[in-house]
C-alpha cells in the first residue's frame, strides 16, 4: 500500500505530512512512558517483524500490490502508541534504505499504515477483549477479527487521499472497491500471522503480551521486572 | 554480526558522496524530491533537468548505471498502474493506434512515472551511499526522537537475528527429515512463525540486557564529533540549489 511520489498531489501530500507529525509527536509524548526495560527489545523486535512480513509483496491484481501493514500485531504487543511508533519507523526505513514509498508520500503512507491501521487495531482489540476470554485463543481471535477490519480501514486511508488529491480523475467506486476487496484478502493472510504470533506469545511468555497488561491480576510490584532478571537474582 | 550493518542496497566504495556525513544527504535527498514533486507535470524540460542532475550525482557517487536501473525495478507496480490510467481516465480524448487514451489520463501516467522514477533514483543513490548506522546517526544529528532512533536500531539488529533463527529452524527441519516441496513448506513456516518470534525475542532480551548492565542509556555512543563543515553542506546543497533552479527557469520561461 506503499504511495510513491507524485500520485497524490504536493497540498494533500503536505497537510497528510502536518497530520502524521502531529500523530506521531503525541506517540512519542504518550510511548516514552511505556518504553520500558521489556518493552524497548520488544519494540524493536516488532518493527523488525513488520519489515520483514512487508517484504512479501503479494500482487493481487495487476496494477495494485499489497501487503502485510502488521499494526494489529503490533498494538497487541506493544501497545497503540509505541506500536504505531514501529511501524512508522518501518515505514521511514523503508523509505530511506530501500526505496519503497515516495519521500514526499511519507505523511500519506504514516497517516494510513501508521497511524489510521494502528488506531483501528487498536479499538478493534480493546473492545473485543472486552467480550472474548483473555486467553490465548481468545486473543488469536482478536487479532484475527481486528486485522481483517484494520487493515480494510486503513486501505480507504489512500481512498481518501486520492479523492482529495489524486493527480488522474479515476472512478471513486472502482477505486474504493478494489482497495476494499484486496485488502479483505490481505487481512485475512495478516489476520492468520498475527493469530499464530500472538497465540504463541500469549501462551509461553503472557507477560510479554501488551493486550493483557490491563487484565493482569498479579500480587506485588513485580511490574518492572523481567523474567530473565527474576531468574537471575 | 560482524560484518557490520550493510543493507543489500548499500554500494561499498570510495567517492565524494560516501564520504559527505549522512544528515547532509538525508537532507539534499529530502528536498531534491519536494522540488520534483512540486514541478507542474507538463514541464517536461524541467523534468530532463532533473535526471540529468540524478547523472551527475551518480556518476560522482561511481554508483554504475546498471545497478540503479536494476534496483529501480521496486518501482515496477507503480509503473503498471500509470500505464492503465490513459485507458481508465476521464475527460477529453485523443485516438492513438486505434486506441481512444484519455488526455488527463496521458498527462497523469507520465506523472507519476516521471516523478516515481527520480525519487526512487535519489532514494536508492542516499542508500547506495550510506550504511544502516550512518543514515540512524543522521537522524540523530537531526534531532529525530530518540525513541524513533532507538526502535530503529534494534530494528536493523533484530533483522539479522530473525533471518539468522529462521534458516536454523529451517537446518533443524531439514535435519529430522522434513522436506516437503513447493508450497507445502508454507505450513511448516506458518506454524513455527510463533516460535521463531519467541526465540529472536529471548535472544535479542539477553542482548539487551547485557547492554544495559554495559551501561547503554537508549543510544549508542557516537564515534567521532561528526558535525558537518560548510564545505560538506556546500557539496551537497548544490543538488537541491540546481533542480530549484532549474524548476523555476522552466515555469518562468
Amino acid at each position: 500500500m506503499h504511495i510513491a511520489n507524485g500520485i497524490v498531489n504536493a497540498q494533500v501530500s503536505a497537510v497528510f505530512a502536518v497530520m502524521a507529525v502531529v500523530a506521531l509527536a503525541l506517540c512519542v509524548a504518550r510511548g516514552r512512558a511505556d518504553l520500558d526495560d521489556r518493552l524497548a527489545p520488544m519494540a524493536g523486535l516488532v518493527a523488525a517483524f513488520i519489515f520483514a512480513v512487508q517484504m512479501l509483496n503479494f500482487q493481487v491484481l495487476p496494477g495494485v500490490s499489497g501487503h502485510l501493514l502488521g499494526g494489529t500485531l503490533a498494538v497487541m504487543l506493544v501497545g497503540p502508541w509505541v506500536g504505531a511508533l514501529c511501524v512508522s519507523t518501518v515505514l521511514i526505513i523503508q523509505c530511506l534504505l530501500f526505496a519503497d514509498g515516495g519521500l514526499t508520500a511519507l505523511g500519506l503512507n504514516i497517516t494510513n499504515m501508521a497511524v489510521i491501521g494502528t488506531a483501528a487495531g487498536y479499538l478493534l482489540v480493546a473492545g473485543l477483549l472486552r467480550v472474548l476470554p483473555k486467553t490465548p485463543t481468545g486473543l488469536a481471535v482478536t487479532g484475527f477479527i481486528a486485522s481483517v477490519i484494520g487493515v480494510v480501514i486503513a486501505s480507504q486511508g489512500f481512498v481518501l487521499q486520492y479523492w482529495l488529491g489524486g493527480t488522474t480523475d479515476l472512478s471513486m467506486p472502482t477505486i474504493a472497491g478494489t482497495m476494499a476487496g484486496v485488502h479483505t484478502l490481505i487481512g485475512v493472510g495478516e489476520g492468520l500471522i498475527t493469530a499464530t504470533t500472538v497465540a504463541t506469545v500469549a501462551r509461553v511468555r503472557p507477560d510479554l503480551v501488551f493486550a493483557l497488561r490491563r487484565f493482569r491480576t498479579r500480587p506485588g510490584s513485580t511490574a518492572g521486572v523481567t523474567p530473565a532478571m527474576r531468574s537471575a537474582t | 554480526m560482524g560484518a557490520g550493518h550493510a543493507h543489500p542496497l548499500h554500494l561499498d566504495r570510495e567517492s565524494l558522496v560516501h564520504r559527505l556525513p549522512p544528515q547532509v544527504k538525508i537532507l539534499a535527498v529530502l528536498l531534491y524530491t519536494i522540488i520534483v514533486v512540486v514541478t507542474p507535470r507538463d514541464e517536461f524540460l524541467a523534468f530532463a533537468g532533473y535526471a540529468l542532475l540524478v547523472v551527475v550525482a551518480a556518476a560522482l557517487a561511481r554508483v554504475p548505471a546498471g545497478w540503479l536501473a536494476k534496483r529501480a525495478t521496486i518501482e515496477l507496480p507503480f509503473v503498471l498502474l500509470a500505464v492503465a490510467l490513459p485507458f481508465a481516465g476521464h475527460g477529453e480524448r485523443v485516438t492513438w493506434l486505434g486506441m481512444s487514451l484519455s488526455v488527463d489520463g496521458l498527462y497523469g501516467a507520465w506523472n507519476i512515472f516521471a516523478k516515481g522514477t527520480l525519487g526512487v533514483l535519489a532514494s536508492l543513490l542516499l542508500a547506495a551511499t550510506t550504511t544502516a548506522r550512518d543514515l540512524l546517526l543522521g537522524l540523530d544529528r537531526l534531532r529525530c526522537p530518540r525513541v524513533f532512533t532507538q526502535i530503529a536500531t534494534f530494528m536493523l539488529r533484530y533483522m539479522d537475528i530473525l533471518a539468522e533463527d529462521a534458516r536454523r529452524m529451517r537446518i533443524a527441519r531439514l535435519s529430522r527429515g522434513y522436506d516437503p516441496r513447493f508450497l507445502w513448506q508454507v505450513k511448516a513456516f506458518a506454524v513455527s512463525v510463533g516460535a521463531l518470534f519467541l526465540r529472536a525475542f529471548e535472544r535479542g532480551e539477553r542482548v539487551y540486557l547485557a547492554m544495559l548492565s554495559r551501561g547503554y542509556t537508549g543510544r549508542l555512543p557516537a564515534l567521532e564529533g561528526g558535525g558537518a563543515t560548510t564545505a560538506q553542506w556546500a557539496a551537497s546543497a548544490a543538488l537541491p540549489i540546481a533542480a530549484a533552479c532549474i524548476g523555476v527557469a522552466a515555469v518562468l520561461r
